[in-house]
Parts: structure tokens; sequence; C-alpha cells
């Protein structure tokens, strides 16, 4: 059948085959894509084209994504051309996406295509709730939509169009409408774009601001930015002596003790665990990294770069530094988090700036800044103990700037002298050795492992239930790394382990990886 | 208050003659009724309906100059009674409401209003919620036109004939006696286009004139004998009178060449895509000029026998377009080909897909499939179709289907409906899942992630009812969640009503956000606006306890997650039987910020004290578990990834779009969850007494701070 038609010369059916210029606006609810398709309506309607656009406005919808869309011709002697109401994949001009992840989704949906699409999209990330809820990083790889992108679109015009907006003190959508015009895909002159804005009056200044500025971003290119002096030490030059003798001398024994590769880890941990209790317990951080570099030179670190050294020097400094009150009290009462604060809310002199903390202290916390004998014995007895917490366990709103809490924040944050006499540093620290003796021996006979069972530690986080579901994950996991750890892919399932227990909170993706892992080991 | 003015689009309404209006479908509709001489207008919001109620509610002194009246109807089926005013006076009145989920409620009016018929024009805008965007379900109005014989419009999607098609329409009532039907997509109501306009006309005879001359007549009455009558009324008269009228007016359009082996008929909401894929096959270029017969049913029901016949009489084969399924037209025209004896094969479904919208692409395959078979010389030289699957089959692509992350919707910025559920999760941790049956309305999204809370929706109102069979001693207690919206729509009687009479158990959650918010913020009775032209600010718990439920809970700040969740505890674990409800109140916070934000700006401006509230995350006291946000899903509420190289997992960030409804502390708060959150107070024009205080207080501050400062080891050394 196809053979014998495809010999037929068919004229086409009238004067005018071709098809009007089509725009689709992929956007969140909220992010002016409405305003931005009326303005391009207008702007194709003052130069005498019939221009349809339709969209599904989501009434109570927000946050989901939606597209806009528009098309646009000029009339034939009189006659309207028929619209339609939905783009045709494979048969777009111009996608504008005001979010990175819906550049990807317009891809997916085939409105981008090679042979025709300008694909203006900002690369700026809001993320989406599935991205936002995971215990781990949830966040998506932009990367594959830079991909998908070279291979999909025509000209593509990507750059930060929210940062541009906003540093024009406007939104989104007068930036998209600048880069349209910059991209020239439309026969209409940048002026014509501009009387279009300006008939909008309230806001038109700053709208005319980042659409001209966007327009130059289009036209120009990325404005050339000066490369920063490099101002860090690279990561595994020994940096200078520093000015307090004792730390300088810590400085020189973490240079002198640790390999190149954990030398840049171990300057953040240093400077993590000392800024959390002292010199001393700097070095004590060191004595401890020290060991275990030990049985990583053992083990044959040096072919694997001392990776088990660096995952130490990263993790032990985390574990080290564990979130307790005074910890958080101390943080809370410094002057460069007013500052960053005051930063942040772009404060002017003429306010005033008084922050609420929302704290709920339990008799737990009470008890880990005790002296571990004495938390022993008060935990000993249940009935003491829940007269206690009913006075404790309730939420406080604390007023961080007013004299009364300051004082109590500054006091508690100052009992840094206590802590290694507390019980929850007892704890924490007999907790850390169990972990670094099971890391030490598996190294020892499964490199990788060994470097696993330290990276672990990252699911121990979060406070009060939070931190016990953490903690229990983390036991849970070693356990079952106990359960292979004779296997050769002792590592691998490790890893499997430890991804599966930041999927999700409640721990059903890690008891999937140990009801597998039981029925083989 | 609705969430979007139309003050300016109201402007609109007053063009005449020789003026062009430029605008949304759904004004042009709007504009046609009261071209066509309405006396009096109802009808219920929901997408994509709501801007026709909203404009109507701003547009008081149009109507008013026009004497029009206007209602804002309880439910659709209070709508669809009020066109009962047409069946005794010659009054021209029409009604607007989402389909099918508003038919169904109407429905039973509907019944009685077709079966009497009417004498004054009556028409139902049905913003047809089908495919795309449709947020309720996958039916067709046709059903209902075809089942209580209501003729269906069904116009090309184009403001000039949607405005002509609704003139046409009423009168086609009138003639017809019959109650008439128009749909419109959800893509051509909020789509822009233009018409030349005509002066509104005051209607012949209004409301004041019928209820001064009161008419009855026992025939037009829904009793028997009257009522068989209607039936043959039906069949013998209004039918034929419709039929002759559709035809002598050319409701319905033909297209393209008059003969032909083949053509295509078509539902007139499907003509655009239609069109665009004649053009992807070379057969049509893009001002409609095509080379195949197109009939175009601008009316879909009644089929008028006689053009289907004219139509087809000539052609081998003919193709329907019909969206949706089932296939009534299809089979319509089946019938009528074969009791004439007209052998035109009928193609359809068997090229197009049975359900779905009928986009350009999905035509162009059909409409390509149906040549193929019938007409394969049309086809030519096959000019390059739009293809996008070379694109989408690239590996690079195919790998961006396992990035991009789903987008589900979800609850506003800083809505009060977040810490509802967020308490409810803290119940479920302590007391376990419980049955939790949902409802329609922005509180509906507690079923997606983050939250996860809700088993079934079975319509408006109705998460209450739908309980109900769950009245029994159990371990667990059932709960439903229902809105305000849904509440006064008939949640009172359905829901709460009714478990008080079957003296059911469960757990009532009521959300009252103070509008219907789901369709756009509109007043409701509990509304706690004033509004100049309703009587609002009636209380829910006083309607409750009216009708009789005993425990009742009144919450007045929903932000209160600790009194949340222990009212729910009380009410899942307390003794006392029958219903507990509770209602739990805080303002709509995207309607809220519309009102109050102008008035918190111009106050700045003024020099008034202002305090304004924002929060904030200390990014070194979060320790990346996301916890917060599991309990939260605030749009505000995000991640951001951290220059250190010991943390592995982005920290808790809130952006500038913070309204400081206070939801995060407080989920944090009742669920200790972690210090993290502060709210910042920012005073603006702060008093002297205000700078003094601060001053003092920080100057002691400052010194403890350096103090501490010159204590700590100089890290620099490690930077």
């Amino acid at each position: 059948m196809r053979d014998e038609t495809v010999r037929l010369a068919l004229p086409a059916a009238g004067e005018a085959t071709e098809r009007p210029i089509s725009i689709a606006i992929v956007a969140m609810g909220g992010q002016g894509g409405g305003v931005l398709t009326d303005w391009i309506v207008q702007l194709a309607e003052n130069h005498g084209w019939v221009a349809q656009s339709t969209s599904v406005p989501g009434v109570a919808q927000r946050t989901g994504a939606t597209i806009y869309y528009i098309e646009a011709m000029p009339p034939l002697d009189g006659r309207k051309p028929i619209l339609s109401l939905m783009p045709t994949p494979g048969d777009v001009d111009v996608v504008m996406a005001a979010e990175f992840m819906e550049a990807g989704r317009s891809i997916l949906r085939g409105l981008v295509t090679p042979d025709r699409t300008t694909l203006i999209a900002s690369n700026h990330r809001s993320f989406a709730i599935g991205e936002k809820i995971a215990p781990g990083n949830g966040i998506a790889d932009g990367g594959a939509v830079t991909g998908a992108i070279g291979i999909a679109a025509k000209t593509e015009i990507i750059f930060d169009l929210n940062a541009l907006a906003i540093a024009h003190g406007s939104v989104i959508s007068a930036a998209m409408f600048g880069a349209l015009a910059g991209a020239g895909v439309l026969p209409f002159s940048r002026d014509s774009y501009l009387d279009v804005i300006r008939s909008g009056g309230k806001g038109a200044k700053a709208s005319v601001e980042t659409f001209e500025a966007a327009f130059e971003r289009v036209k120009t290119g990325p404005t050339e930015v000066a490369a920063p002096a490099p101002t860090k030490p690279a990561d595994d030059t020994p940096s200078s002596a520093a000015p307090d003798p004792q730390l300088g001398a810590l400085v020189a024994r973490l240079n002198q003790e640790l390999p190149g590769p954990a030398l840049g880890m171990a300057r953040a941990g240093l400077r993590k665990v000392v800024d959390f209790q002292d010199v001393a317990y700097g070095g004590e951080y060191l004595d401890i990294l020290k060991t275990l570099h030990a049985a990583d030179r053992n083990a044959g670190g040096d072919a694997h770069a001392y990776a088990f050294t660096e995952a130490a020097a990263k993790y032990l400094a985390n574990a080290m530094t564990y979130d307790d009150v005074i910890r958080v009290a101390d943080l809370k009462t410094r002057a460069s988090r007013r500052a960053r604060i005051e930063s942040e809310l772009e404060m002017s002199s003429g306010q005033v700036l008084q922050t609420t903390e929302f704290m709920h202290p339990r008799m737990e916390e009470v008890m880990g800044m005790l002296p571990a004998g004495f938390g022993r014995w008060l935990g000993a007895r249940p009935r003491l103990l829940g007269w206690l917490d009913r006075r404790v366990n309730r939420g406080r709103r604390v007023r961080t700037y007013s004299l009364p809490w300051f004082l109590a924040l500054y006091v508690v944050g100052g009992m840094r002298g206590l802590r290694r006499r507390s019980l929850r540093h007892a704890v924490e620290t007999a907790h850390r050795d169990s972990w670094l003796k099971a890391a030490t021996e598996a190294v020892g006979t499964n490199y990788q492992l060994g470097v696993e069972i330290l990276q672990c530690r990252r699911l121990v986080k979060g406070y009060s239930d939070t931190h016990s579901r953490g903690l229990s994950k983390f036991d849970r996991t070693l356990a079952a790394i106990k359960l292979v750890e004779r296997r050769e892919d002792a590592a691998d399932w490790a890893r499997r382990l430890r991804e599966a227990a930041l999927k999700d909170s409640a721990g059903t993706a890690l008891d999937g990886v140990i009801q597998t892992i039981k029925t083989f080991a | 208050m609705a969430e979007r003015s139309f003050a300016r689009e109201v402007e609109d309404l007053r063009l005449g003659d020789g003026d062009t209006f430029r605008g949304e479908g759904i004004l042009a509709i709007t504009k046609a009724l009261l071209q066509s001489g309405v006396a009096y207008v109802g009808g219920y919001q929901g997408s994509p309906i709501s801007h026709l109620m909203d404009v109507l509610a701003d547009a008081k002194d149009v109507l008013d100059d026009l004497g029009v009246v206007f209602q804002s109807s309880a439910n659709e089926a209070a709508a669809a009674a009020m066109l009962s005013a047409s069946v005794m006076y010659p009054l021209r009145g029409a009604v607007a409401w989402k389909s099918t989920v508003g038919t169904n409620v109407a429905s039973d009016a509907l019944a009685n209003l077709a079966s009497g018929g009417v004498t004054g024009g009556t028409m139902i805008i049905v913003g047809e919620d089908y495919g795309e965007g449709s947020s309720i379900m996958q039916e067709r109005t046709h059903a209902f036109a075809m089942k209580s014989q209501m003729w269906l419009l069904d116009p090309r999607p184009e403001h000039e004939c949607i405005v002509n098609l609704i003139e046409k329409g009423f009168e086609l009532s009138e003639v017809s006696n019959t109650p008439v039907m128009l749909e419109v997509r959800v893509r051509a109501c909020h789509m822009h286009g233009s018409f030349a306009c005509k002066d509104n006309v005051r209607p012949a005879h209004t409301i004041k004139d019928a209820l001064n001359n009161p008419k009855r007549d026992v025939n037009r009455i829904v009793l028997p004998p009257a009522a068989y009558e209607h039936e043959q009324e039906k069949i013998k008269t209004r039918m034929p009178a419709a039929i002759g009228f559709i035809r002598d007016n050319k409701l319905n359009e033909w297209m393209g060449p008059k003969h032909g082996k083949v053509g295509i008929i078509m539902q007139g909401g499907m003509y655009n895509n239609v069109i665009r894929a004649l053009q992807y096959l070379g057969l049509s270029d893009a001002y409609g000029n095509t080379q195949i017969p197109l009939y175009i049913m601008n009316v879909t029901y009644p089929v008028i026998d006689t053009e289907v016949a004219e139509f087809c009489v000539d052609k081998e084969a003919v193709l329907i377009v019909e969206e949706g399924q089932p296939e009534y037209l299809e089979q319509a025209i089946n019938t009528v080909l074969r009791r004439k004896d007209i052998q035109a094969r009928v193609h359809g479904k068997d090229v197009l897909p049975m359900g779905g919208d009928y986009t350009a692409q999905v035509l162009l395959g059909g409409v390509r499939e149906f040549l193929e078979k019938t007409e394969p010389r049309l086809l030519g030289n096959r000019p390059p179709a739009p293809d996008a699957a070379p694109v989408l089959n690239h590996p690079a692509v195919e790998k961006l289907k396992q990035v991009v992350p789903a987008r589900p919707p979800g609850l506003c910025t800083g809505c009060p409906e977040r810490p509802i559920f967020a308490a409810m999760k803290l119940v479920e941790e302590e007391l376990g899942q419980h049955h939790v049956s949902a409802d329609i309305g922005c509180h509906l999204f507690s079923i997606l992630p983050p939250f996860n809370i809700g088993a079934t929706t079975m319509g408006f109102g109705l998460g209450p009812a739908s309980t109900s069979a769950f009245n029994v001693k159990a371990d667990k207690r059932s709960i439903a969640v229902m809105g305000d919206g849904g509440f006064w729509h008939n949640g009172l009687t359905s829901g709460i009503g009714n478990a008080v009479f079957n003296k059911h158990d469960g757990v009532f959650v009521i959300v009252d956000n103070y509008y219907t918010s789901a369709t756009g913020g509109q007043d409701i009775l509990s509304s706690r606006a004033v509004n100049k032209r309703r009587k609002t600010n009636n209380s829910i718990v006083q309607a409750v306890k009216g009708i009789g439920g005993q425990w009742v809970r009144q919450l007045d700040r929903t932000y209160d997650v600790g009194k949340m969740r222990d009212t729910l505890k009380e009410a899942l674990t307390t003794k006392e039987e029958g219903p507990k409800v509770i209602v739990a109140s805080s303002e709509c916070m995207l309607n809220k910020q519309r009102r109050v934000k102008p008035q918190i700006n111009k106050a700045i401006k003024d020099g008034t004290r202002i305090v304004k509230e924002r929060f904030g995350v200390d990014e070194d006291v979060c320790t990346g578990d996301h916890a917060c946000i599991r309990l939260s899903g605030c749009p505000s509420l995000s991640v951001k990834q951290l220059d250190d190289p010991l943390r592995d997992d982005p920290v808790a960030a809130i952006d500038n779009s913070c309204v400081g409804c206070g939801n995060c502390g407080e989920v944090s708060e009742a669920a200790v969850l972690c210090p993290s959150f502060y709210r910042a107070d920012v005073i603006h024009n702060p008093t002297r007494w205000d700078m003094f205080k601060s001053r003092v207080a920080m100057s002691v501050i400052g010194w403890l701070q350096r103090r501490r400062d010159r204590r700590r080891p100089a890290l620099e050394a490690l930077a």
C-alpha cells in the first residue's frame, strides 16, 4: 500500500501549510507562567497576529508541574488560523522552562527536538518533595538534564534566570521574557517586547531591568567573572604554623603523621573537633587517627590512596563532635550566628532582631550532661527519672537575645569543662570505640569493607528519637555486615545496606536488604 | 474573597456592538450570557468553572444595571434546582459547575427539570473536566444529557463559535422546552481568544415580574399523570422541535469539499486538533482549508439523522472523532446508517484510543490509520510528520526518566492544614495507623507524600459519610476528614447528621480555612470575612451542635501542633459515645497573604511598628536527617548542600518565601525533633523602647560573646 502511495505527487492543500509559531512554558504553580503567557500573547497581537494561549490553572494544585501553551500566526486574507490547544511532541518552536528538572521533564514529554526547538531554561533547582524527604541525599542529578539537552535541543539558552531576576528585584517571568527576546526566535523587535512590559504598569520598572539584563545575557554570553584568588591552601600541601602554639603543634603533627590524601579531610576534622571541645581533644583526635592510619598502612593502604585514613579523618571527627546540649547552646550564642541571620534577612540599621528557639529538652539530655556515675545511678531509678522528666520534658520557646535566656544558654554553652566526664561522653566514646574496632579488624582482611564500616557512621544523626532511630539503623547495619564479613563481596553488601538505610526513615528498605542477606548468610 | 480579583476583566462585560473582546474563554462565556438576556445566574465553583463564578461575584454593578440576579449556590443540586424559575416563567437562566462531579450532585434536580420542561431558556454550562488536568474522574457529561434528554452543545474551541452557540442555545431551549447543556473542556475554558461583541440585553421578563405575577400549571409538575405525559412530550414534541431548530439554524457545520470517498465526523470540541492532524498529513492548511469533508457536531445530542445521512450517503467510509468512552456517538451514527441502509463504513474507536485526550498527536495516528485503511491515495507522498521518538529513544534521554522527580501537587507555603496532618502523623506514631477517609479539597493532598494519610475519597463532603460502615466497636476508631467547603456543600447532613443519628463512634475532623480554598477561595457560610452581599460568620461548631453533636472541640489555631495532636488523641481514646467532631480552624494562607501583605507593606511605609516573622534553620545545628520535612512538606522548607567536606547530606533550609506560619517550629517542638529551627522576628519602625532594650541586651551579649571568642583557639590555620 505504501509503495503505491509514495509515488503519488500530492500538492499541498492550501497556500500556507506552514504552521504557527508554538511556545510551551513549563513551570510550577506560582512561578508567574500566566503573566509570561499574557505578555507573549499581547506581543503577538500588537503585531496583528492571531494568538491563542491555553493553560490549566491548577487552582489549588500549587507546586505541581504544568504547561502553558501559546500558538501565534498572522491571519491570511482576514482568515484566522486554527490553533491547537496542546503542544504536539516534535512540533514546538520554543520551550521555556522555569526550573531545571522541568526542562528535563519537557524533554521527556518530547517537546524538545533537535530539528526545531529552542530551549530556554533556568538551571536553578527547586527541589521536589521526593528529593527532600530522603533521610540521606535525595537530590536528583542535574548532569543528566544537561546531557539530554545537548541531544534534544536545536538551540539552548541555559543560565540561572531566577538568580538574575532576584538580583534585579523581579521575578523569573521577566527574565524569561528577556531571554525569549534575546533568542531572536520571534520576528519582533526588542522595543516591542518592552512596550508590552511597560503597558503592565505596576512593577514595570524592575521587570524592564530584569528583561534587559536577561536579554544582554543571551546576546553576550556569561559575563567574565574573575577567577577567585586561591585563598585556601591546596588540600595536600602542609599549612603554615598557627598563631596558637598548642594548636600549631597539632597542625605540625597532623602534617607529619598523616598521608597526603587524608590531609585536607584531617584538617577539617581537627578544626571541628577543637572547635567542639578544646585543643587537647584535638590531640586525642590525632592520636586515634594515627592508630587508624597505622592499621591502614599495614593493610596496604598505599595502594588504595589511604582511603581508610581519609574516611576515618572524616567520620571520626563527626563521631567525636556529637550533638549535645552544650554544643547547641554554644552554637546558638555565637556572635557569628547572629551576624549570619542578620545578613540572610538583609536587615537594615533601623530594625531590631529577636529570635525564638523551639527547644524540647528531655530528661535524657539533662542526664547526658551529668557525671557518668551519677547519670547511671539516676538511670537505674525509673520512678525518680519519670518524676524529673515530667518537670523537664516540655517544649520551650527560648528568646535567644533576651538577657535571661541568653545567659542561660551562655552558661550551658560554657560547660565544656564537664563534658568529658559526662554520661553522654562515656556512651559516645564506647560506641565510637566498638565501631572503630570493627573497622580496624575488617580493613586488615578486606580493605574496602573497612572503609565501608567507617562510612556507616553517616547513619547516626539527628536528635532524640531521630537520633535513636539513626543509632538503631547503624547497629542493624553493622550486625548485618558481620554476617557477610567473610565473603569477598562483603564491601558491596555493606554499601548496599548503608544506601538502603538512607532511603527511608522507618528503615523498610534496610530491613529488605537484611532479609536478603539472611537468605544466604 | 476569591483568590483572583476580576475587577478589571469585569469592565470587559460592559463592551457592546463594535467592540472586540479579548480574553479568557470563561469570560467570553459570561459575556455571552449577558448578551443573551439572562434574568438569573448561579452555580457552584470548581475548576475549570471557578473563574466564571468569580467574575459574576465581582460583576455586581454590571449585573445590577441589567437587572440580573446572581446566586452563589450552596452546591450543584441547589444551582440546578434554581433553574426551576424558568419552568413557569419566560425567564432565561444559566448555571455553571464542574462536570461530571457537579452534574452527579445536580442530577436529581436536572431529571425533574428535564421531565417537566422549561418555558424560559435554561442553560447549564459545564466545565468538562476530562483528560489532562482532570482533577476528579474520566466520565462524560454526554450520558447525563442522553438519560434526562437535555441537549448537549460541544462548540468548536473558538470564542466566536462558543458565544454564538450560547445565544442560539437559549433559543433552542425555548423552542423545544428543554434545558440545554454547554460543555467546554478545561483548556478551552482558559483559552485566550477574541470575538466581536454585541450589546448586553436586559431580560425582557425579570424575576421581580415573575414574583409579582405567580403562575402554576399542574401539567408541568412531575406528578402522575403529568409525569407520564412528559415522556411522550419529550419524544413527540420536544425532540422533533429541537432537531428542526438545530438543522434550520445550521448549528452543526460542514467544512471542506462537499463530496469525497471518505469524511470525518467529530465533536465540535475536537475540531482544532483534527485540523492540526490533517495539516501534518498535508490535507489542510493552517487556516482550516481542508481536503477532506468534515461534519462538525457542535450539538452532540441529539444526533440529527438527516444531516448524518446526507454527509455519509456518498462516502465509502467515515471516521468518528469522539473523545472518551463509551462511544455514544459512534453507536448512534451506526444506528442511523443501518436504519437508512447507508453503506458507508464507520471507523472510530478501532483506529483511535478508547480513552485519554485526543491531542493532535493522537489524532494524527488515528486519521493516518483510517486513511491507510480506506483511501491511502490521500496520504500522497507522506510529508514527514512531527516525531519525537528518535529523541525519546536516545540513551541520554532514556536515562533522564530515572532522574526527573515526580512533582505531585501539595499544600501551599504556610498552609494551615499542614500542621493538622503533621499532628495526625504524630498520633499515628503513637497509636498506630487508622482508617482515614479523605475528602475533596486541598486537604486531599494529605494522601500524597510526605503525609501519606487517607485511604479513600468518595466525593465532595462525603468523607464522613464514607466512614459510616465502620460503625462498630473495635480497638481503633475511624477518622474522617472534611473541609469547610464540603461541610456546607452537604457534609453537615450526609456526614455529621448521619453520624449523630446512627451513633457513630468515629472521629470527624473538619478542616476550616474560612473559604472554599481548593476552588479559588470563595466565601462560604462560615467565612470570617465581612461580605456585604452575603451573610458570613456562621459557626460550624454551632451547626454541628445544632444537629446533635455532643463531643465537639474547636481549635482556633491549627498551627498549635501539640494541641492538635492531644485533641486527636483524646478523640480517639475517649470513652464518650457518639461522633467526636474536631473543628480545626485557621485562615487559608494564600488568601491571608493576599489580604494582609499589602496592609503590612503600607504600615511599614507609613512608619508603624510592625513585627515580621520568618523561620530559619541553624545549618550547623541541623544534622541533615530531614525528619522535619517528612512531617511538613512546606514548599519553603527545602534542603541545601553545605560547602563542608565533613558533611555528606544536605541540611534543611528555609527560603525567602517563608510566611512565618510557625509550623516547622511547632512540629519540631511537638515531635521533639531538633533545636535547629528558630523564628526571627524583625521589628520594622521600632519604638525608642524597642531600640533601648535591644541596645542594652546586645551590649551585654556582645561583651559575653567577645569574652568567649577570645578564649577559643584560633582556628584560621586550619581553614
